[in-house]
């Protein structure tokens, strides 16, 4: 039996020596020359990783944390494409734990979900999983278990291509972003069941209206009538959270080192819990390389958005002699992550101010009128398309989603939802300059099953904002009794339409899913997609990984919410002759 | 008699029925083209049902020489979706009382999380003309997202001396996204005719954001009487909050006992200017009209008392 109090002593040391040792790996050690020069990346066929609390210095300030290996972000794992890895996690806290590798195509039972891939890892136990490294690119791992991620729990995945990596670079620099706060995130979750936009600063106010600065009143009580807020785009904001870059808080000014001149590839992961961030270098344009870990031909931006759990590797080429700020905003503009790019280590450069926070629109209540793709109500074309009438343009009509469970979780369906796959992000509709969106997405190499689906999957993505409850098709995870399932192998077209006015990063474990857009066979491959407010997604997925697998939107407390599901692919066995 | 104030009691939640019973909210006058869209729109992926390809072996597939196109114009099949299945793939590899217990927690800890709150809404010492009370009002619950426990306390209290003390403890259902069902009991610890009742009502917020409450109350001498309130933030700037309020009492009997006549019996109207200091601390000042109406203020001017008041107000709002 373990001691628990050998435990505790264990901890405490170990948490001691950690504030000592600033709670950084090398790679996010506040002067990083790039990862070829440093040690502390985790390598190899048997990597070990220790999870336990710390204390986490975020701009002077000492907060707790949970940390992998003693720092937060956790190490970096390098792996290379074809080896084998074993990864012991030994769970040094008093509750239980779990690390998922997310969009690393894995057996099932490696996947790290407690529930749904395995029963978790107990307080004082370790689990050691083990499996083929079948791909490459930049991946990242986390908890999945509570609310373990907002405490730091997480960490950057990079695997090397077996061959020759089409992408050329000097140097290098791993870009962890993530939201710290120094509230227990349970009672982060609280608030937001307590009261609706309880972490939101940035509300529509009747100075506001006075003074010019929000819209006027006749506007405002346009929004207060339907009991929806226009300027709800993040549920937990820059009022409690520091945006991190790297561990960094913007104060602490992670800088990362290059030589002018050279081609430096940085690999982008949110690590977040709720924020989707914004990202930009003012005065230098990125190539956006590659997406969610697999590469696509190269598109040149000026900013890109980047979803909470997705990943983008973008090459910049720095040619002056002078610092760069790396700008991470959150999208609802309540405050930035911001780091420096710089060829010596004590530079810095300009940081842009937050731009003004975004408002809601008629498209992200999925009722935008001048993009309408569908036939006008009553015209002759309706009536071909079987009587379709939109006249009604209720905003929490059943009719127009009849798998939704209507009940008190739905807060509104979206009366016309449109493809919002080439929309840029929320806050980014209108700068003026080069944004990156899914359709500029192209995969570099050909996808590997270009079938036509022999069905098709409609899911609807449904919250209510006033109680906070999110959900898949109007039921909570909680009160789901059957998973979603798929034939093994078969090719399915699924449509992701979101009801809410929230955008959601959802999650597919153990697989890639060719978003509908770009060349035949060149669809830009995905293991997250951000479904914008009020629109739609389609992507085709092929279920070639036998097992069950978890599905859900990756803001930390939607999925807590219930906005969750079990995809199951049946059968396991091979029967393929 | 009776019955007219039934009914008269009975309307404020008649008023909220339409929210009460969820029907849409209304619909958003939209800016209509003035001419439909001229260019037949491009059929919707994934709508297209008529193409057969449930007989296709997908299983013997080689994905490689699959080259037939997945363009978003192409057919999808309507092959039906299969049958969930019963078992749990983690149980060929772990023992399933493990999954089994780790499955009851995925369930919890993804949408069966139990919250509670616990609201000061008001805690104000009131000046009135020569005396100075102290009034509170709160709230607290705990449960999931649709199941309650709430539990209400408001009172008055004078000097050192407890003029109005009640307690409810309500089961609370939501029965929509705005609005909550609750049903319990009221005990009136003071005035000390120690009445209990049995209470309906409903609580929830009203298009424009008005938090609003309303319930019946039978009590078990058997009289009926109703409440419904009403607020709204109005909000100045992110943290200076204007809330105007309303509370409505009505009985349908007299009740010499305790002062209350039949018909409308008590309402305040209130204006409060609160800042948060932080969103669960909010310091108040305010001012606070209170009337007695009807028979009620007879009985009132029976006893040579004030039939309204208006009292300056300073109190604190928290909760946690």
């Amino acid at each position: 039996m373990f001691s628990r109090r050998r435990l505790l002593h264990g901890a405490g040391a170990l948490s001691a020596g950690l504030v000592a040792a600033r709670a950084f790996p090398a790679w996010a050690q506040t002067h990083a020359h790039g990862l070829q020069s440093t040690l502390s990346t985790l390598s190899g066929e048997d990597i070990a990783l220790t999870v336990a609390r710390l204390h986490l210095n975020v701009e002077g300030r000492a907060g707790h944390a949970i940390g992998l290996n003693g720092t937060v972000p956790g190490p970096l794992i390098r792996l290379r494409e074809g080896q084998n890895v074993r990864l012991r996690v030994d769970n040094q806290l008093d509750e239980e734990t779990s690390i998922h590798w997310h969009g690393l195509i894995l057996p099932f039972q490696m996947d790290g979900v407690p529930g749904v891939s395995f029963p978790g890892i107990r307080a004082g136990q370790s689990f050691t999983y083990e499996f083929p490294v079948r791909q490459y690119g930049t991946y990242w791992y986390h908890s999945h278990s509570g609310l373990q991620e907002q405490e730091g729990h997480y960490g950057p995945i990079v695997i090397d291509p077996a061959h020759h990596d089409p992408i050329a670079y000097d140097r290098e620099h791993v870009i962890v972003l993530s939201d710290y706060s120094f509230l227990h995130p349970h009672t982060i979750f609280a608030r937001l069941k307590q009261e609706p936009g309880h972490f939101n600063m940035q509300r529509e106010t009747i100075l506001g209206a006075l003074t010019g600065r929000d819209p006027p009143l006749s506007d405002q009580m346009e929004w207060a009538e339907m009991r929806m807020d226009p300027t709800d785009i993040s549920d937990v904001t820059g009022s409690t959270y520091t945006f991190l870059i790297n561990g960094h808080g913007p104060a602490d000014n992670w800088t990362g080192l290059f030589q002018p001149g050279e081609r430096v590839r940085l690999r982008f992961v949110n690590a977040a819990a709720m924020t989707i961030f914004n990202v930009r270098i003012p005065g230098l344009p990125l190539t956006v390389v590659q997406a969610d870990g697999q590469n696509v031909k190269p598109v040149t931006v000026d900013e890109f958005q980047i979803s909470v759990a997705e990943t983008y590797d973008v090459i910049i080429e720095p040619r002056e002699d002078r610092a760069l700020t790396l700008v991470a905003e959150a999208v609802d503009r309540s405050g930035m992550g911001h780091a420096t790019l710089a060829p010596r280590p004590g530079m810095s450069a300009d940081i842009p101010p937050l731009r003004a926070r975004p408002r809601s629109t008629m498209r992200d209540m999925g009722m935008d009128m001048s993009s309408m793709t569908m036939a006008w109500p009553g015209s002759p074309e309706a009536a071909a398309q079987g009587g379709m009438d939109h006249g009604d343009m209720s905003m929490r009509d059943g009719a127009n989603a009849p798998q939704v469970r209507m009940g008190p979780g739905v807060q509104s369906i979206a009366p016309m939802p449109v493809e919002r796959l080439g929309d840029r992000g929320q806050g980014l509709e209108d700068v003026d300059h080069r944004v990156l969106v899914y359709t500029d997405l192209e995969a570099l190499e050909a996808n590997p099953d270009t079938r036509t689906p022999t069905r098709s999957l409609e899911l609807h993505l449904t919250g209510n904002m006033e109680r906070f409850m999110w959900s898949f098709d109007g039921e909570r995870f909680s009160e789901v009794t059957e998973p979603i399932p798929f034939r093994r192998d078969e090719r399915v077209r699924v449509t992701l339409v979101n009801d809410s006015m929230m955008a959601h990063p959802i999650h597919l474990h153990g697989h890639f899913f060719e978003l509908l857009t770009g060349p035949d066979g060149k669809r830009p491959r995905k293991h997250t997609v951000n479904v914008l407010p009020g629109g739609k997604v389609t992507f085709d997925l092929t279920a070639d990984a036998p097992g069950d697998w978890a599905f859900h939107c990756h803001l930390l407390y939607h999925m807590h919410a219930g906005m969750f599901r079990v995809v199951t692919v049946r059968p396991l066995d091979e029967t393929r002759p | 008699m009776r019955w007219a104030l039934i009914i008269a009691a009975a309307a404020p939640v008649a008023l909220a029925t339409p929210v009460l019973a969820q029907t849409d909210p209304p619909a958003m006058q939209m800016p209509w083209p003035t001419s439909p869209p001229q260019t037949q729109p491009p059929a919707e992926p994934g709508d297209q049902d008529d193409a057969d390809h449930s007989q296709m072996d997908h299983g013997a597939m080689d994905h490689s020489q699959m080259g037939h196109g997945a363009g978003a114009d192409s057919e999808v099949g309507n092959v039906p979706a299969p049958e969930p299945p019963a078992d749990h793939a983690a149980e060929r590899f772990y023992s399933a009382d493990e999954m089994e217990a780790a499955r009851a927690q995925l369930r919890r800890e993804h949408g069966g999380a139990i919250v509670s709150s616990i609201m000061l809404d008001t805690a104000e010492l009131e000046f009135g003309d020569d005396e100075t009370s102290f009034h509170w009002e709160g709230e607290g619950w705990i449960g999931g997202d649709i199941n309650r426990f709430v539990f209400k306390t408001e009172g008055e209290a004078h000097e050192d001396d407890v003029e109005s003390a009640e307690v409810q403890a309500l089961y609370s259902r939501a029965i929509g996204p705005y609005f909550d069902f609750q049903a319990g009991v009221r005990y009136d610890i003071e005035p000390r005719s120690n009445r209990a009742y049995a209470v309906l009502g409903f609580e929830g917020v009203a298009p424009y954001w008005f938090e609003t409450t309303g319930a019946l109350f039978v009590s078990d001498e058997g009289e009926l009487s109703a409440r419904f309130e009403s607020s709204y933030d109005a909000r100045l700037t992110q943290r200076w909050i204007l809330q105007p309020r309303v509370e409505i009492n009505l009985s349908a009997d007299d009740i010499p006992e305790l002062g209350v006549g039949a018909g409308f019996t008590e309402a305040e109207l209130g204006l409060r200017l609160r800042y948060d200091i932080t969103r669960t601390f909010s310091p108040y000042v305010g001012v606070s009209y209170e009337t007695t109406l009807g028979d009620t203020a007879d009985y009132v001017r029976a006893d040579s008392e004030d039939v309204a008041a208006t009292r300056f107000v300073v109190g604190v709002r928290t909760w946690f």
